[in-house]
């Protein structure tokens, strides 16, 4: 069983090391055969508009890949600009792989310097989750099968629809490895691609 | 219980985070930006002229014009740097109300202290600063430095001083991690840097905060090798926009970047684009002329 990380750009090494210290062996995804026996993927924070620019400017088919790799029972999380990604609908507006059913604005807190941490209302987790937010974007409106795991300021942070995950701050850049794990426990069982 | 937190090391360093694996570029007006940015650029650096044009023209390098910052920030989404001078905590106070995402304390402006860096720790934005070797790379994080890049010499086109400090940083970081506790004590003598980073360094074996490339990058190869050298992102200056076809080879540089381990990726992105920077033999620089000796 084996996890993997879209390593075009961002901090794919922070996810791969927080998936081994779950013992989850973690690879890291610069092409789509990469993707092959993987059970979850992690599209990690970075800079999105890059992340299209790489994924879009490709020869690799990246967009039909990772629907590909969803639809074929694969779980996924998508953290910051992985998350803007996955979103249904991205403000401004840009493309976006649609498989989660939310709207995502991005740079929605403002510049650098409004960057922050804060603890995180999370009823399912004892003491809530801590969150990094660099210029992060917020997730501005969910559909009814999207389950929020995590609030800040009454707004979702964390959320889930199925095997994908989203998170707007960065649990990777954190000890607490709680994110993880819950992505780990929506991965099917065994890969069976 | 939410307690907002600005400005932490955590904050500071992971905004560098993000940035990994990505080409950061030097441009000096909004279409430049845009350009960048279209390219896949993960940032870019605001400044007045390309290091090159610096090299050229002479005369004081300072903090670009606000206005040019500005419009750079309202031009594009990517995080926006700018450069102050070295120990100029003045422009940096200045830069940072801007609201400009990361500052450059670099050697490529005119120096404004010839003793002191920024004391970076009482900033809210996160701060990029030159090294040659490990001592210098711990000063400045010391100093509060949230990422550090290899010097190199900027505007030449030249990446053997990039080479020569990246290698130098890294080797010395692999030679701290087999040394004793009794001998980090004399370690941190020798390179004159703070006992409690070298004891850090030493027993994780790497630096605290992320290590990029700048200095000399002119060419997809030349990124890729920086990549392999343990660079984890490159800083591009002159490079870009003092070669023939700017977009294309921006675009080129990124895909290299990305696909560094991949020769056949690299040799695909190297292909047909135009003219490199004429660059500079950095061999037949006089050391006054060489940038990298600025700051200490």
């Amino acid at each position: 069983m084996t996890s993997g990380v879209l390593a075009l750009q961002g901090d794919f090494a922070a996810h791969a090391a927080a998936l081994r210290r779950l013992g989850e062996p973690a690879r890291e995804v610069r092409r789509c055969a990469d993707l092959a026996g993987l059970r979850a993927l992690v599209l990690p924070g970075g800079e999105s508009t890059a992340l299209l620019r790489l994924m879009l400017g490709d020869d690799e088919p990246w967009f039909d890949a990772l629907r590909a790799f969803h639809d074929g029972g694969g779980a996924l999380l998508g953290t910051c600009a992985g998350a803007i990604l996955l979103a249904r609908e991205v403000d401004p507006a840009q493309p976006s792989l649609g498989l989660l059913d939310a709207a995502v604005a991005r740079n929605a807190y403002g510049r650098q310097v409004d960057s922050f941490e804060a603890r995180l209302d999370a009823p399912a987790f004892e003491d809530g989750l801590p969150g990094v937010f660099i210029r992060a974007p917020r997730i501005t409106t969910v559909g009814p099968s999207v389950e929020v795991i995590a609030r800040l300021a009454g707004q979702p942070v964390l959320v889930r629809q199925g095997r994908v995950l989203a998170a707007t701050f960065h649990p990777e850049l954190v000890a607490d490895d709680r994110v993880h794990r819950l992505l780990l426990k929506h991965c099917r069982p065994a890969p069976g691609l | 219980m939410t307690q907002d937190a600005t400005g932490t090391l955590r904050i500071k360093t992971g905004l560098a985070e993000m940035l990994k694996g990505g080409v950061i570029m030097d441009v000096t007006d909004a279409a430049q930006a845009r350009i960048a940015e279209d390219a896949g650029a993960v940032a870019v650096m605001a400044l007045e002229r390309v290091p090159a044009d610096i090299r050229k023209e002479g005369g004081v390098a300072r903090m670009a014009d606000p206005a040019v910052v500005a419009a750079i920030m309202d031009a594009v989404s990517i995080p926006v740097m700018a450069k102050c001078r070295i120990g100029h905590f003045a422009e940096a106070r200045v830069l940072e109300a801007l609201g400009v995402d990361f500052i450059d304390e670099s050697e490529v402006l005119t120096p404004a202290d010839e003793e002191h860096h920024v004391d970076k720790h009482g900033f809210t934005v996160p701060f990029v600063c030159g090294c040659r070797d490990l001592g210098e790379a711990l000063r400045r994080i010391g100093e509060g430095a949230a990422l550090l890049r290899t010097k190199g010499e900027a505007g030449t086109g030249d990446i053997v001083e990039a080479v020569r400090h990246m290698r130098a940083v890294t080797s010395a970081v692999r030679r701290l991690a087999t040394l004793g506790p009794e001998e980090l004590m004399h370690e941190a003598k020798t390179l004159g840097a703070p006992y409690e980073l070298v004891r850090i360094v030493a027993s994780a074996g790497r630096l605290p905060v992320p290590n990029f490339a700048a200095g000399g990058i002119a060419t997809p190869a030349d990124a890729a090798l920086m990549m392999s050298l343990g660079a984890e992102a490159v800083f591009v200056g002159s490079g870009i926009f003092k070669s023939s076809d700017p977009a294309v080879r921006a675009r080129a540089i990124v895909r290299a970047t990305t696909h560094y381990q991949d020769a056949k990726a690299v040799a695909d992105a190297s292909r047909g684009l135009g003219q490199p920077m004429r660059g500079l033999d950095v061999a037949s620089l006089s050391p006054a002329e060489r940038l990298q000796g600025r700051g200490w």
